[in-house]
């Protein structure tokens, strides 16, 4: 790396990029933190509703679980492709400013 | 099934045949990964030269353990819906991967997750904190995974334990030794696609006796035993026991070191992210097929049979695979188990390995001034000393209660150096006292409060009641870690770090430097 990239930084651009970054991060966390956290409570303090019946034999145990495991594949496939579309475009955009200078 | 005789623990021609034939194909692959091994950037990190769908496949091959492959579907099989409640808890680390830590890594480290702590710390401090946090997860997760396949091969194959364990240490070493990271690699993608793929097929053959309606299958359960198989049991007896293992198992993946590790070998952070949504959908999926797994072993091999030969069901899979597709199909299934065995402990090894070498040789030992060979040099003497530690601990530890090794390293992982790690990617004023206090209480609480829990005090130790109540302590040690590191940084403010986290926030985001 030449020079001192920090001298030609866009300041106001890379806040709001890493701004945007970890509020992304930040509530996608908050999501799983709450679903996975969640479904430990009812487990723990409510189990009967997992355990009711949907239909003859199924529980309503089946879906919510399967749920929790396809939120997770849902959420990380909500960050990445936010990062790939935004993310990553504003930091070539801020590339380019800087070697621009 | 009560007139069902099985093959299982003698030694079937087929499996040894299979077991042969991967080992053949990935010391051939060993053997042209050593001659693009030579350079550091190779041994560590495949020269980052992993794409990211490779990746994805090799972070689900180092998780997918072959523990958890037949361990969860025999949980399911004997406890059904609370079998589930378990892989959930492993799974949910991964968005918090995600989130939190595989792009920062990437972009700010270079070969352990030493690297990004240290960043604009004291090294020699940090590098020792470090490395025990690493060594110590590393560790107790061998242990587990060496005592585990020793007495898996006895079962599956009938062959003696310590002859097992050698067997797995000597190929491992040879994998880690010659080809480094890209063999180790290899070794993870090929066992994923045939786990996975071998996975897939029994679920097939299941799913195809219930006209592939899983409903059928579950339904089949509840009739043959009742209706607690599809509802939580005494999974979650304690609600802050769950949540402290909850919390140990979330934050715990993102302190592994064999993971963390892996975010290395692929050229950029897109690559990284990319990665982790790969392995996730991946691991998801396996955890899908060995519910399926467990309640098809449950109806179609039943309880009292998959006890008969193990009491915990570890056996589960393999008798539901002997059932549905004969003799040639259990000894493809066993010899993928075992070959998932091999992966996971090479993966350890390497991770272990390049911190004795990265972290204490280099960076403490020779104050970050060591040639390229040497480093390399010390990181394959690493692994021979590592490899042949785990075997002596794999024997050592024979016949010994090992299951609460696996919550142990999730536990000093998610405590020692998920915090570290963390605060020093977003916390500007994080000190090197404050990384060295909180890698130090996040240790010691995690493996001093686990000894005087249940797990270890009654279950290992034999004592009557349990000092501490939860059997996983991450409830505590996990913010106390978080607190140690921000007492400490208060307490010893460091301007120059603070200094450097303007520099260090333009590599991290923008990626501008990183290797």
């Amino acid at each position: 790396m030449s020079a001192d990239p920090v001298k030609h930084l866009d300041e106001d651009a890379f806040r709001k990029l890493v701004r945007a970054k970890w509020t992304i991060s930040l509530v996608l966390t908050a999501f799983i933190l709450v679903i996975y956290f969640g479904f430990i409570l009812v487990l723990a303090f409510a189990k009967d509703v997992l355990t009711a019946k949907i239909g003859t034999h199924l529980t309503l145990g089946l879906p919510v679980g399967l749920g929790v495991i396809l939120s997770a594949c849902v959420l990380t496939g909500i960050y990445v492709y936010w990062a790939n579309r935004t993310y990553d475009a504003s930091v070539r955009d801020i590339i380019r400013s800087m070697k621009g200078k | 099934m009560t007139d069902f005789t099985s093959t299982l623990g003698q030694p079937n021609a087929v499996s040894i045949g299979f077991f042969f034939l991967f080992v053949a194909a990935t010391l051939v692959i060993t053997y042209f990964a050593a001659k693009k091994s030579k350079s550091a950037s190779q041994f560590y990190a495949a020269g980052r030269s992993v794409t990211g769908l490779q990746n994805g496949l090799a972070l689900a091959g180092d998780y997918m353990s072959a523990a958890s492959f037949l361990g969860i579907a025999g949980l399911v099989s004997l406890k059904g819906y609370d079998g589930l409640i378990y892989s959930i808890g492993f799974l949910v680390g991964w968005p918090i991967v995600m989130f939190l830590i595989a792009e920062p890594l990437r972009n700010l480290g270079k070969y352990t997750f030493a690297d990004v702590v240290a960043y604009r710390l004291s090294q020699k401090p940090i590098r020792v904190a470090a490395s025990c946090g690493s060594l110590m997860t590393v560790a107790f997760y061998l242990i587990a995974q060496m005592v585990g396949s020793g007495s898996l091969v006895q079962l599956m194959f009938g062959l003696p334990y310590e002859t097992a364990v050698v067997v797995v240490g000597a190929i491992m070493i040879a994998y880690v030794l010659f080809g480094g990271m890209l063999a180790t690699t290899w070794v993870q993608i090929i066992k994923a696609v045939l786990l996975l793929g071998g996975a897939s097929v029994i679920v097939f053959m299941v799913l195809a006796k219930y006209g592939f309606d899983p409903s059928d299958l579950f339904a089949a359960a509840v009739d043959k035993y009742g209706d607690k198989v599809l509802a939580p049991g005494g999974m979650v007896a304690n609600p802050w026991d769950a949540l402290s293992l909850g919390i140990a198992l979330m934050f715990g993946t993102a302190g592994l070191p064999h993971i963390l590790m892996r975010f290395y070998t692929v050229p950029d952070a897109k690559a990284a992210r990319k990665s982790v949504f790969y392995a996730t959908g991946f691991i998801s999926y396996f955890y899908i097929l060995t519910f399926i797994i467990g309640f098809g072993a449950m109806v179609i091999v039943g309880q009292d049979v998959v006890t008969k030969f193990d009491k915990g069901g570890n056996m589960a899979a393999l008798l539901l695979a002997e059932v549905t597709g004969g003799t040639v199909f259990l000894g493809f299934i066993a010899a993928v188990a075992f070959a998932t065995i091999l992966a996971v402990v090479a993966g350890l090894t390497l991770a272990g390995a390049s911190t004795f070498s990265h972290d204490l040789y280099v960076n403490v030992f020779k104050s970050g001034k060591a040639t390229e060979e040497d480093e390399v040099k010390m990181a394959k003497r690493g692994t021979i000393f590592l490899g042949i530690l785990a075997v002596a601990l794999g024997i050592a530890f024979k016949g010994q209660n090992v299951a609460f090794m696996v919550g142990l390293a999730f536990a000093i992982a998610a405590s020692a150096n998920f915090p570290a790690l963390l605060m020093s990617i977003l916390w500007r004023r994080f000190s090197t006292f404050g990384a060295a206090a909180s890698i130090v209480t996040g240790s010691v609480l995690a493996v001093g409060l686990i000894v005087i829990s249940p797990t270890v005090w009654v279950d290992v130790l034999g004592n009557q009641t349990a000092i501490f109540p939860w059997k996983n302590p991450a409830l505590i040690s996990l913010p106390a870690a978080f607190l140690a590191g921000w007492i400490g940084s208060v307490l010893r403010p460091e301007p120059d770090a603070q200094a450097k986290y303007e520099q260090q926030k333009i590599r991290n985001y923008l990626g501008m430097g990183a290797e």
